[in-house]
C-alpha cells in the first residue's frame, strides 16, 4: 500500500505544523510597515534562562534574550 | 482485505458492546448519570469517599443545532496575543483554506478547515473588513459558529509592499540556491508567504 495522504512539502521535508506556521508569522511579521513591525517584533520577543541539571543541583544557568546584554 | 471488513466490523461493535456498559454516545446525548454498577462497586469498597468523576461529567453539553438554519454567523476570530473578534454577528466570511478561498455563511455544514497565507474577508450588511492571515485554523460548528483562529493577522493597509518584493526576491534566489530539503522547504515557505501577501496587495 502508498503512503496514506499526500504530506505538504514542509512535512515531507521534516518540518511540524508549529514550525511551519511560526515562520509564516515572522514572514508576515517581517513586511508591516513602521511602527506596527515594532510592536509586532517586540511582542514576540523571548527572554530566558536554562539551566541543566546534574546530581539533583542545577548547573550555571545560560540567559537566551532577544535584547542582548540584559 | 475488503472480504473480511464486514466480520470485522461487526466484531469490533459486538466486542465494544459487551465490554461496556454504556455504549459510546455523542456528546449531544449524554446522559448526565454516571455508571451505576461502577458507583456501587466503589461504594462497598471506599464507603466514606465520592467515586471519582470522570472527564464526561465536566464537560457542558455541546448546543443543540438549531433546527432552522440562523440568519447570521457569529464570528470569534482570534490571536495568541488578542481576541480580534469575539461572537460578532456578520453575513459571511470568507476564509483562506488549503483548498482555496472558503466562504462561510450561516448553516454551513461543520467543518475544520487549515488555513494557508491569505486574505479573510468578514462581511457585515456592506461593509468588508479584509485580513491578510499568516496561518492557522477554522472551525465551523453545526450552531452556525465559527472560530478562527490565526497566529498572525494584519490589516492589508499595514503591509509594506517594498518589503514584500524584496521578501519574494530573496526567497526566490534562496529557492533557486537551497540544497537540503529543509532549506528547500524554508525557501519555498519564503515565496509562498510573500507571493500571497504580493497578490493580497494588488488583488
Amino acid at each position: 500500500m502508498a503512503s496514506s495522504a499526500a504530506v505538504p512539502f514542509w512535512r515531507a521535508a521534516g518540518m511540524t505544523y508549529i514550525t511551519y506556521s511560526n515562520i509564516c508569522a515572522n514572514l508576515v511579521r517581517n513586511c508591516l510597515k513602521e511602527p506596527f513591525k515594532e510592536e509586532a517584533l517586540s511582542r514576540e520577543k523571548v527572554h530566558f534562562s536554562i539551566s541543566k541539571w546534574a546530581d539533583g543541583k542545577p548547573e550555571k544557568p545560560i540567559l537566551r534574550s532577544d535584547t542582548p546584554g540584559v | 482485505m475488503l472480504r473480511q471488513a464486514s466480520r470485522l466490523l461487526s466484531r469490533s461493535v459486538t466486542a465494544a458492546s459487551s465490554k461496556s456498559v454504556t455504549a459510546r454516545a455523542f456528546s449531544t446525548e449524554l446522559p448526565s448519570t454516571v455508571d451505576s454498577t461502577f458507583v456501587e462497586s466503589w461504594k462497598k469498597v471506599a464507603p466514606n469517599m465520592d467515586p471519582p468523576q470522570t472527564p464526561s461529567s465536566f464537560m457542558k453539553p455541546r448546543p443543540s443545532t438549531a433546527s432552522s438554519i440562523p440568519t447570521k454567523l457569529t464570528v470569534n476570530f482570534v490571536l495568541p496575543y488578542a481576541s480580534e473578534l469575539s461572537g460578532k454577528e456578520v453575513d459571511m466570511v470568507i476564509i483562506p483554506a488549503t483548498t482555496g478561498q472558503m466562504g462561510v455563511l450561516p448553516g454551513h455544514v461543520p467543518t475544520i478547515a487549515e488555513l494557508k497565507p491569505g486574505i479573510m474577508s468578514v462581511h457585515e450588511g456592506t461593509d468588508i473588513k479584509k485580513y491578510f492571515v499568516s496561518s492557522g485554523f477554522a472551525f465551523l460548528h453545526a450552531n452556525s459558529v465559527a472560530d478562527i483562529i490565526a497566529v498572525e493577522a494584519v490589516p492589508l493597509e499595514n503591509i509594506d509592499a517594498s518589503q514584500v518584493q524584496k521578501g519574494l526576491a530573496e526567497f526566490t534566489q534562496k529557492l533557486a540556491s537551497a540544497s537540503t530539503d529543509l532549506e528547500k522547504a524554508e525557501a519555498q515557505i519564503g515565496v509562498e508567504v510573500h507571493s500571497a501577501m504580493n497578490a493580497a496587495l494588488s488583488g
